[in-house]
């Protein structure tokens, strides 16, 4: 990409949002953007608009996710027309470092390698405080080897993160808050030596060293789940475009490859794939077929989009509210950790709900934004941000409603096995729930059936 | 913990900064620093004031957005860690803490905290790539590398593009940066070929762009929070030297 800038092909608008997506004509057709020192909200006219703009897990507050990534792209795409498929399906991944201060701000994810030598532990009885060297090996409970005994610690992310939840549930959780788990490399360095864990691990032990102060060759890692990645997204075909012509959206940001559930490695293959091998060939498709001159009300819908945003900027500033942005983001955390999280409910999905069309009105009536819109401001770009947060939360939570069953990911506490794994009903909801927008009313679900021909899905099991 | 903060604020790129003295209680000692810094914009955005602007993303040390001078120095004396890796428990309670922007000609203040670092981004563009383009994989036997230099393009792969060795080193140079990128990219044989117009041209465009020469005072080394170490640089300008040379000549 250097390469091509440095030659002039393309031009990096630094420190540039896009706000809005301009749609004429029912195609995309450009973006509206705020330059983030400036303040200026600039239109910006394309052939065609290709959205990589990540994933959502920061409507969860606390996520391993950069903390400025947020739904805003896609949120505004869905606004105008966009699908939004599957926007329940979040992963919780199992091995991060927990939660310490009541400042916290992110969390930090230990790599997923960790559980090829690490062995999950927790003490025995319920509220044992001991240190781990003070437990003996004999009042110790490896769940996961006890459970799983063919995976043990290798089960998927969505298992390993649900018994951890259920482990700190019933009260043996360690750390501060008994919010965590232990990742014990005793084993490993006993059969590895600590040269050969060095060597695997060393980076990890030493970011978890600098984090926690806790030296991981002496004493176990704790543990806890946060949210890592969305698998939802805004919906797409297989030339990655989305149901507006001209509007491709890659990655994370679209819905396409992970299902309920995504493996280890394979954002990564999806941002090659899409970026390398897809799109530069489904564009040019695109862009043979359409010419630009076609379009006639391209214009005013420019002007209209532009008046908008900047009258929704201007509009925070004014407002005189009492609580600034980061509360109303503290407050939509918790209702999408507790009911729209690691094990969702139909009443806590209902709670959801109510709680953030509340939240939704008590924003618009309460937020303060401090400063000016011509300026650098990272409250106002925050305030912006967490309104789309807060009406995808509630879209999360009525997707998760919506999917009467268990699936990957999605676990619905209604629908488990004796077990207490996930129990699929293919019957009615082997497909893509895919959300429209409507105005002034409740979204409209759309069903696109998944079609299995060579192979029938199959209940799995780690046991 | 209690603590004096005082911290450059300053309005716009146009405008003189200077630095002031805020007091901030009930920090904890496993708030990271840059946590610190948002309980500090939370009391200063409830009395009304207008928040302190820093840059910051990731928050894990990766992105290389994170970009203060703590008590005179680039991240903080903690070594080996960014900004955002810092955490409280390295103060104590009632400590006085200086927090500026990153300095450097090439580094103009954009407000308060936030530089603009876009001159790297020139710099990359001047060669820090490799032109061929990404074809097939070929098998993976084809091209036989050692662990040694794949160990060492690795290495100096783990620049994250902060610029604390240019904030710390007293000319503003930009040669551990430029040197983690060239070894990253030149030890290998994919981007060997093109390695004496590499170096020659990002060296070029970082002279343009206000940086200034290295004068070997190593503190680049010292402050970079990923331990790039400034051999990269002894093995840049043995390459610079043959260049320059032949270029010359031709």
């Amino acid at each position: 990409m250097m390469k091509q800038y440095g030659k002039g092909a393309l031009h990096i608008h630094t420190r540039k949002e896009m706000v809005d997506l301009v749609v004429a004509d029912g195609h995309a057709r450009g973006i509206v953007a705020r330059d983030l020192i400036s303040g200026e909200i600039t239109s910006h006219e394309a052939d065609v608009v290709v959205l990589a703009t990540g994933g959502y897990s920061n409507v969860y507050y606390l996520s391993t996710n950069a903390m400025t990534s947020n739904c805003s792209a896609i949120w505004r795409a869905y606004r105008k027309g966009a699908w939004l498929a599957n926007p329940s399906f979040a992963q919780i991944h199992p091995t991060c470092v927990p939660r310490t201060g009541r400042h916290q701000s992110k969390l930090t994810l230990m790599s997923e390698s960790l559980r090829n030598d690490g062995r999950v532990w927790v003490p025995d009885q319920a509220g044992d405080k001991r240190p781990p060297e003070q437990i003996p090996e004999a009042e110790r409970d490896y769940y996961l080897e006890r459970i799983y005994p063919s995976f043990g610690n290798l089960v998927p992310r969505d298992v390993a993160s649900r018994n951890a939840k259920a482990q700190c549930d019933a009260g043996k959780g360690v750390g501060g808050n008994g919010q965590a788990v232990y990742l014990d490399f005793r084993e490993a360095l006993e059969r590895l030596g600590h040269q050969v864990v060095e060597e695997k691990y060393g980076n990890i032990f030493d970011m978890y060293r600098q984090i926690t102060d806790e030296n991981p060759y002496e004493t176990p890692m704790k543990i806890y789940p946060a949210a890592h990645y969305t698998m939802g997204g805004l919906w797409v075909d297989y030339d990655l475009m989305s149901n507006i012509p001209g509007l491709f959206v890659l990655g994370e940001a679209n819905f396409s490859d992970h299902g309920a559930n995504r493996l280890g490695a394979s954002a990564l293959m999806q941002g090659l794939a899409d970026g390398y091998f897809i799109a530069p060939y489904t564009i040019q498709n695109y862009l043979v077929e359409h010419h630009h001159d076609q379009f006639s009300s391209a214009q005013t819908s420019f002007r209209d989009d532009t008046q908008a945003a900047e009258h929704r900027y201007q509009s925070f500033i004014s407002n005189r509210g009492e609580n600034l942005s980061e509360q109303f983001h503290h407050q939509l955390g918790s209702v999408m950790w507790n009911h729209v999280g690691m094990e969702r409910s139909a009443p806590g999905l209902r709670q959801a709900i109510a709680d953030l069309q509340q939240l939704a009105t008590d924003f618009q009536g309460q937020v303060r934004v401090p400063g000016r819109t011509n300026d650098l401001n990272e409250q106002l770009e925050k305030a912006a941000r967490i309104e789309d947060f807060i009406a995808l939360g509630e879209l999360m939570a009525r997707d998760a409603l919506n999917r009467e069953e268990s699936c990957g990911a999605h676990f619905r506490v209604e629908y488990q096995t004796e077990e207490h794994e996930a129990r699929r009903n293919d019957e009615q909801f082997a497909c893509v729930s895919v959300w429209q927008n409507q105005e002034a009313t409740v979204p409209l679900n759309l069903q696109e059936p998944l079609v299995f021909r060579a192979v029938t899905p199959q209940t799995r099991s780690y046991t | 913990m209690k603590l004096k903060l005082k911290i450059w604020r300053q309005a716009s790129k146009e405008t003189q900064g200077a630095l002031r003295t805020y007091e901030l209680d009930g920090v904890e000692p496993d708030d990271s620093f840059l946590e610190m810094l948002d309980q500090l914009n939370q009391q200063l955005a409830a009395t009304g004031e207008e928040p302190v602007a820093f840059d910051h993303d990731c928050r894990e040390g990766i992105c290389g957005m994170c970009s203060l001078v703590i008590n005179g120095t680039p991240h903080s004396r903690v070594s080996g860690v960014t900004t955002c890796q810092t955490y409280m428990r390295h103060f104590r309670d009632g400590d006085t803490i200086v927090v500026e922007p990153f300095r450097a000609a090439a580094f103009p203040v954009i407000k308060d905290l936030v530089v603009d670092r876009s001159a790297l981004d020139e710099i990359i563009a001047a060669g820090g790539y490799i032109s061929v383009k990404t074809g097939h994989a070929q098998d993976a036997n084809d091209l036989l590398i050692s662990k040694e230099v794949v160990d060492l393009s690795m290495d100096a792969a783990s620049c994250i593009g902060c610029g604390a060795c240019i904030a710390a080193c007293r000319n503003a140079s930009a040669m551990l940066f430029i040197a983690a990128k060239t070894t990253h990219l030149g030890v290998l044989p994919q981007g060997d070929i093109e390695q004496p117009t590499r170096v020659l041209n990002m060296i070029r465009k970082a002279d343009e762009l206000g940086f200034g020469s290295c004068s070997n005072e190593l503190v680049c080394e010292a402050v970079c929070p990923k331990g790039i170490s400034v051999s990269n640089i002894a093995r840049m300008n043995r390459t610079y030297l043959a260049a320059a040379l032949a270029s010359r000549k031709a």
